[in-house]
């Protein structure tokens, strides 16, 4: 009998493909030949807008990159100008975007979990890491009266100081975290069904990962020990005490729990970060009128998504001659392809989940 | 006191009516046979439209969120206000569809569920049609749905429809084998396949006692049978949009609906009949309260698994029928054969 192949447009409008993904897939019967991602329906030319608008009209669109981990990304552009010019940012400060960029990357982590079981099924974990990212949000709420886009995070500091209850805010969540973390261990990675869905998946190793340029927990799931936050530590990361968890294997599966693990690392940090926060300036003295001088500069961060580099390249002018953005979930997003070939239809949604990409990010 | 039981009575009633205007009595039993197929419609759909609300509030109940709680107390008739919205929504049928093998399906898998209500034995002489085969013609009939499923994968002329399709068929009838296994334990020990006898036998101790390998190969299979979750994956949403369903909308899509609340309940009545003692309970209530009660246990027995549990894939999903299920409920058979062979060498 004579059998042949199909493709099969997965996306733009799936219910799981995080957003405006589309994915070609070449199928026989159920398993996948090629997966072919193709990206761009949500470009919306921040690059080149950039181009045309001051610094400070910038910073907003960094937010909008990694829209889940918004706090990070205006931390990395923040931290690329100010190197640039050679501002020197508050103690507090520096503690405060700490603090906000890794409560952003655990609310980060729980839209990955929840996404990912959801996309397995279990719509009721989906809902669980929604709920306690409720939480996080509304300490942001509490920062900035934003619970999204915050841009909270400005050049030369943060734009105001934390009100009053939020660092008692702040450790109750953190209290209460264990117990959310307890509950998503017990109910979703617990559950025999997850396991078996997401064990011996697509397994990625750590040759291809480098050779690939993968980053952030694709890359450690891997067992490659890169984390920028301890590789080259910017602000004042090397100031805590965290590990990087790492994977052994490489599958979905360690995908998974490398960022459950970076989930408590950050929360330890930002226990650390409380306890150690002066009192103090939240704001370093920048002038009106930002003008960097000429000259060009590659700052990279560690986001929720990997390794977040911003090239800047400056003619002394009030605005970017050049910003390109290192997108690390577009990056990890070329995996899918070699992740997913041999694999069945089924496999693809979570193999997709754990990259993890956000497409205002990917698309940029 | 079955005479008390108000729908008897009823039923009495109306038999005498008809006995006064139509001739013989062949005629007054096929009008107390449309009278139980209009009331066992109506029980369709006014459970479907109580399932959806259960549903949508257990799931606000596991997920610590209300559920709908707008529109009448406890939001009671928020399914009326989706019905209606349903109703009266265009009747859209998308470009390139198998017109016959498209429109028929949606009706095709309405019929299956309604005709095994025909032999829920709903209390004692409340069985719409006392079938001394019951079981095996549940069994039969539920086994139709395959088919339309198979239709509206095909006919809607979507590649998503039609995975959708070729799993629900693999699905359907590699689990129709447990299910089948694991009610024989029940049979063999009644001897019966009537429905009235099962439920008659349990008076003294109920079977899910005595077979309680069997009840849990039974609400695995069931579950695998009217594709709910974990076996969802004729309509893996997140994998493929909706399966079969993808190309419908407006009341037709509300006919699967319809068909799945009624087959939900179709499956969780055959297992109240079979191993939870059917209407046998304490006597203040009459017996279809009782089975009405357990069905829903049951019903919500599959909620509570469909809002706790991640889809299974496919090859996962046969290992387990063919893997585990099969031989587990043939060896079901086996022990249950000797343990009746050895009950009645000691003289039981």
């Amino acid at each position: 009998m004579r059998t042949q192949t199909y493709e099969l447009n997965m996306g733009p409008q799936h219910p799981s493909t995080h957003g405006v993904l589309r994915v070609i897939l070449e199928l026989d019967g159920e398993t996948v030949i090629r997966a072919k991602p193709v990206v761009g329906y949500l470009h919306r030319g921040i690059e080149k807008i950039c181009e045309s608008k001051s610094y400070p009209q910038v910073l907003p669109y960094a937010d909008r990159l990694d829209y889940l981990h918004s706090m990070g990304n205006a931390l990395g552009l923040c931290q690329t100008v100010e190197k640039l010019m050679g501002v020197e940012v508050p103690e507090r400060a520096e503690y405060i975007r700490v603090i906000m960029a890794e409560l952003s990357r655990i609310a980060s982590h729980q839209i990955f979990l929840g996404s990912l079981v959801g996309e397995c099924g279990a719509l009721t974990g989906f809902v669980f890491a929604i709920r306690d990212r409720e939480r996080i949000l509304d300490l942001f709420d509490m920062a900035c009266g934003a619970r999204m886009t915050f841009h909270y995070i400005r050049y030369g500091g943060v734009v105001q100081d934390l009100p009053e209850g939020w660092v008692e805010a702040c450790r109750k969540f953190l209290d209460d975290f264990d117990g959310m973390m307890e509950t998503y261990r017990n109910l979703l990675v617990g559950n025999e069904i997850l396991q078996a869905r997401l064990k011996g998946i697509a397994v990625l190793s750590a040759e291809r990962a480098l050779a690939m340029s993968a980053s952030g927990g694709v890359l450690r799931a891997s067992g490659v020990n890169y984390d920028v936050r301890k590789a080259e530590p910017y602000g004042i990361y090397n100031r805590f005490d965290f590990d990087v968890p790492l994977g052994t294997v490489g599958d979905s599966w360690d995908r998974m729990m490398v960022r459950l693990g970076e989930m408590e690392q950050a929360a330890r940090i930002v226990r650390q970060a409380l306890d150690q926060m002066p009192e103090g300036p939240v704001m370093a003295k920048v002038p009106k009128l930002i003008k960097p001088p000429p000259g060009e500069i590659y700052h990279h961060v560690e986001n929720s998504k990997g390794d977040l580099g911003y090239y800047l390249v400056s003619d002394g002018s009030p605005k970017p001659y050049r910003l390109h953005v290192r997108r690390p979930a577009f990056v990890n997003l070329q995996l899918l392809d070699e992740l997913c070939r041999g694999y069945l239809l089924a496999d693809v949604v979570p193999i997709l989940g754990t990259l993890d990409p956000v497409l205002g990010e990917v698309d940029c | 006191m079955p005479n008390d039981d108000i729908l008897l009575r009823i039923g009495a009633s109306l038999r005498e009516l008809f006995a006064g205007v139509l001739p013989g009595p062949d005629a007054v039993d096929v009008a107390m046979y449309f009278v139980a197929l209009i009331a066992c419609v109506a029980l369709i759909f006014t459970n479907a439209v109580i399932l959806i609300l259960a549903e949508r509030k257990v799931a606000g109940f596991m997920q610590s969120r209300l559920g709908p709680h707008r529109l009448g107390p406890y939001g009671m008739f928020q399914t009326v206000a989706d019905v209606i919205k349903l109703l009266t929504k265009e009747d859209y049928r998308p470009q390139g569809v198998d017109k016959w093998v498209w429109a028929m399906a949606p009706v095709v898998l309405f019929v299956p569920p309604v005709m095994v209500y025909a032999v829920l034995p709903f209390g004692k002489n409340l069985v719409p049609v006392d079938l001394n085969i019951g079981i095996f013609y549940f069994v039969a009939v539920s086994s139709v749905a395959t088919i339309a499923f198979l239709m509206a994968g095909w006919g809607s002329n979507n590649k998503y429809s039609v995975i959708g399709g070729m799993r629900a068929v693999a699905q359907m009838v590699s689990y129709e084998i447990p299910l089948v296994f694991s009610i024989l334990g029940v049979v063999m020990l009644t001897g019966s396949l009537q429905t009235s006898v099962i439920v008659e036998k349990q008076s003294g101790i109920w079977f899910i006692l005595l077979q309680p390998v069997a009840f849990v190969i039974y609400l695995i299979a069931a579950a695998a049978e009217t594709n709910r979750m974990p076996f969802d994956l004729v309509e893996g949403e997140s994998e493929i949009i909706a399966g079969p369903f993808t190309e419908y909308s407006g009341m037709r899509w509300a006919m699967f609906f319809l068909a799945e609340y009624a087959s939900l309940f179709a499956v969780s009545a055959i297992a109240s009949t079979l191993f939870l003692g059917g209407w046998h309970g304490p006597s203040f209530l009459p017996g279809w309260v009782w089975f009405l009660g357990k069905t829903y246990v049951m019903i919500f027995v599959f909620m509570w698994v469909r809002w706790t549990f991640p889809r299974l894939r496919v090859d996962q999903l046969m290992a387990l029928c063919w893997k585990y299920l099969i031989p587990v409920s043939l060896a079901n058979i086996l022990i249950t054969g000797i343990g009746i062979f050895a009950y009645r060498a000691m003289g039981g």
